[in-house]
């Protein structure tokens, strides 16, 4: 029982880190209906950024701020240049228009700062408290609560902030919210700049755990299937979503991995969120869509 | 396979442009253009160096048939998949184990067993495409990605229990015909190829593909008009995978002469899908010219590269610059011209014939 327990917290505490990746993906599908593969190569870029500017002797706030600041700018960047032109564009053609987003920022990620792994240091010891019974590290506490923060943070920008309002407008129809004034322009710069942050978080965290490398942009084919159980308009799914598949593909791994020769965990999350799609095709907190011809 | 193949047949700006010919004399012409076409095709290997066989024609045949079966799964029945990979890695395992495991079975025989069994393995998991709609079917064509290469490497029955799960293939050989030189391998992907394309493209111009295009441009209003779109869906599941299946045994025994499912991993599937959108989505020229550019722009690189350094460049940076370069293209293409390459091409085909044709 207290190994289920320590299999099921550790899968619990995987899940809050995938949670950070997909909220990026979040934010900007509930402000322009755009599923963005490019955030996995944002993870990569924004952590790869400060990890080089720590390196060359910046101060961690000095490091945070600068990485803050080039990600804003990559956001707008990105919106001026990819997005603004495929304005009216097929979901599909937004979609494919972010793969090679992905692509291109992972090669100048790699051009400028090189493909070493680096190591992150935060300051946050990441071995086990003594004092739990459970295997418990104070870098993982410390994730859970930038987590919730970040959740808490993006339902306010969401739900009371005149910019969120917009954004949920124009994810619903871009045209409609253009034509009552809304500034399309700066509302994707908005969105694309928050992912950009929340990417900067995710990137840290996941950096100081498993080291900055490139595998940080792989992350985000884990992210897909805590979008999909999650649903992808909603931001308290995508915990939830994050949590089952972290927890479910620790305890598949443990408990049929081992009948099976192991190494599951590679396609077990994606299999389950076909399962879910199938029960529920859009997320146990995804709104329901009426398709009109 | 350039000229014989285009994608906009018999368009009104084609006629305008050839109209000082008359009808019969221009039916001649054209169907001497294709012969010479063909013969030239053919009798390549007599033409070119090993060299351009084996690394450049052999693969891009191979890689234009999985952008072929992309295509009929992505750009006309509009279903979103970035498994394209696995279903090659199927269709060369099976292709494998059907050598391996009936005796006396024929090379081609055996070829068609690979591509029934990516087939099968395709529209299994297309069967959530019932269900779901858009780039949600990604995460089901992901799955199939993921669990055929840990499958293929986990179950060690499928390649014979090598300890290294690499397979090697055996020596090519049609009908009597040795086919284990680079020129062999070369006739024996065209007389795959071939005949594939041009079935696909009878396929897309008949009921079958406008139902599938129905299902693209609006699957609710396809229903309504009575296509039947699980079974549309289904069947260019089926279908792209087929073609899927014989590039991947193609791949593996005529161009690397080994079976190895880590070589036909995720970016493998990103590959073909970037194929197809830059030679064209919905075109049948796309995936060729797609695919040659796939194989011939790291070349180009790699030349322009030393020229400029005057020495062998790093691989590592080459293969960021190339990274940019396919995925800054990709972006270039959707703004620009959404249908690829192909579109392009045809373009500046009508403006030769338009400049060809004018009074002198």
């Amino acid at each position: 029982m207290a190994f289920l327990l320590e299999v099921l917290i550790g899968g619990l505490l995987a899940g809050i880190m995938y949670t950070m990746v997909a909220l990026g993906f979040v934010l900007i599908y509930k402000a322009s209906g755009v599923f963005n593969f490019a955030q996995g190569a944002m993870v990569l870029f924004a952590a790869l950024t400060f990890v080089t500017l720590s390196e060359h002797g910046l101060a961690f706030p000095w490091a945070l701020a600068a990485s803050v600041a080039v990600m804003l700018a990559l956001g707008v960047t990105i919106e001026r240049v990819v997005l603004r032109p495929l304005v009216n564009a097929a979901p599909m053609a937004l979609f494919l228009a972010t793969l090679g987003l992905a692509f291109v920022l992972e090669g100048f990620a790699q051009l400028i700062y090189g493909t070493q792994v680096h190591g992150l240091e935060l300051g946050i010891s990441d071995a086990p408290i003594r004092s739990l019974p459970i295997e418990v590290s104070k870098l993982d506490l410390f994730a859970a609560g930038v987590a919730a923060a970040l959740v808490a943070a993006l339902g306010v920008l969401f739900q009371t902030t005149r910019a969120g309002v917009g954004l949920r407008a124009v994810a619903d129809d871009p045209v409609a919210a253009v034509a009552v004034g809304l500034d399309l322009q700066r509302l994707w710069a908005i969105a694309w700049g928050g992912a950009g942050v929340v990417a900067l978080v995710a990137g840290l965290l996941w950096g100081a755990r498993v080291g900055v490398q490139f595998s940080l942009s792989l992350v985000v084919l884990k992210a897909l299937p805590v979008l999909i159980i999650g649903g992808f308009s909603s931001i308290g799914g995508v915990i939830a979503g994050g949590l089952i598949v972290g927890a479910s593909e620790k305890l598949a791994e443990v408990y049929v991995g081992s009948h099976v020769g192991g190494g599951i965990e590679t396609w077990f999350p994606y299999v389950l969120a076909v399962g879910f799609l199938i029960a529920r095709p859009t997320g146990l907190f995804g709104e329901r869509l009426v398709e009109r011809v | 396979m350039s000229s014989n193949a285009t994608a906009w047949p018999s368009s009104s700006d084609v006629n305008e442009a050839a109209a000082s010919t008359s009808r019969p004399l221009r039916q001649t012409l054209r169907i001497a253009a294709f012969i010479l076409c063909a013969g030239a095709v053919v009798s390549l290997p007599f033409l070119v160096t090993d060299y351009v066989l084996s690394a450049i024609l052999v693969p891009v045949l191979a890689l234009a048939l999985a952008g072929t079966g992309q295509n009929l799964v992505t750009g006309y029945a509009g279903q979103l998949s970035v498994g394209s990979a696995a279903f090659m890695s199927v269709g060369a395992f099976a292709t494998y184990d059907a050598h391996l495991h009936v005796p006396g079975i024929p090379l081609l025989a055996a070829f068609v067993c690979g591509g029934l069994a990516a087939a099968l393995t395709g529209v299994f998991f297309g069967l959530p495409s019932l269900r779901i709609r858009g780039f949600y079917l990604v995460v089901s064509t992901l799955a199939a990605q993921f669990f055929v290469e840990w499958l293929f490497t986990k179950v060690g029955w499928f390649s014979d229990y090598s300890p290294s799960g690499v397979i090697t293939a055996p020596p090519l050989a049609v009908a009597g015909f040795d086919l284990s030189s680079p020129g062999g391998h070369y006739w024996l992907s065209l007389l795959v190829v071939a005949p594939l394309v041009a079935l696909g493209r009878n396929l897309v111009r008949g009921r079958v593909g406008r139902a599938w295009m129905a299902v693209r441009d609006m699957e609710t209003a396809a229903a309504v008009v009575g296509v039947r779109t699980g079974r549309a869906k289904l069947l260019a599941f089926g279908v792209g995978s087929f073609y899927c299946g014989i590039a991947g045994a193609l791949w593996a025994f005529a161009y690397l002469g080994t079976v190895e499912s880590h070589g036909l991993d995720l970016d493998r599937s990103f590959q073909v899908l970037f194929i197809v959108i830059l030679g064209g989505l919905g075109s049948v020229a796309g995936p060729f010219i797609g695919a040659a550019f796939v194989i011939l722009l790291p070349i180009l690189l790699d030349q322009v590269g030393s020229a400029i350094v005057g020495g062998s460049v790093d691989p590592g940076l080459l293969q960021n610059v190339e990274k940019i370069v396919f995925g800054a293209l990709v972006i270039l293409l959707l703004i620009k011209q959404p249908a690829g390459m192909a579109r392009l091409f045809y373009i500046a085909s009508i403006r030769i014939g338009r400049w060809r044709a004018r009074p002198a």
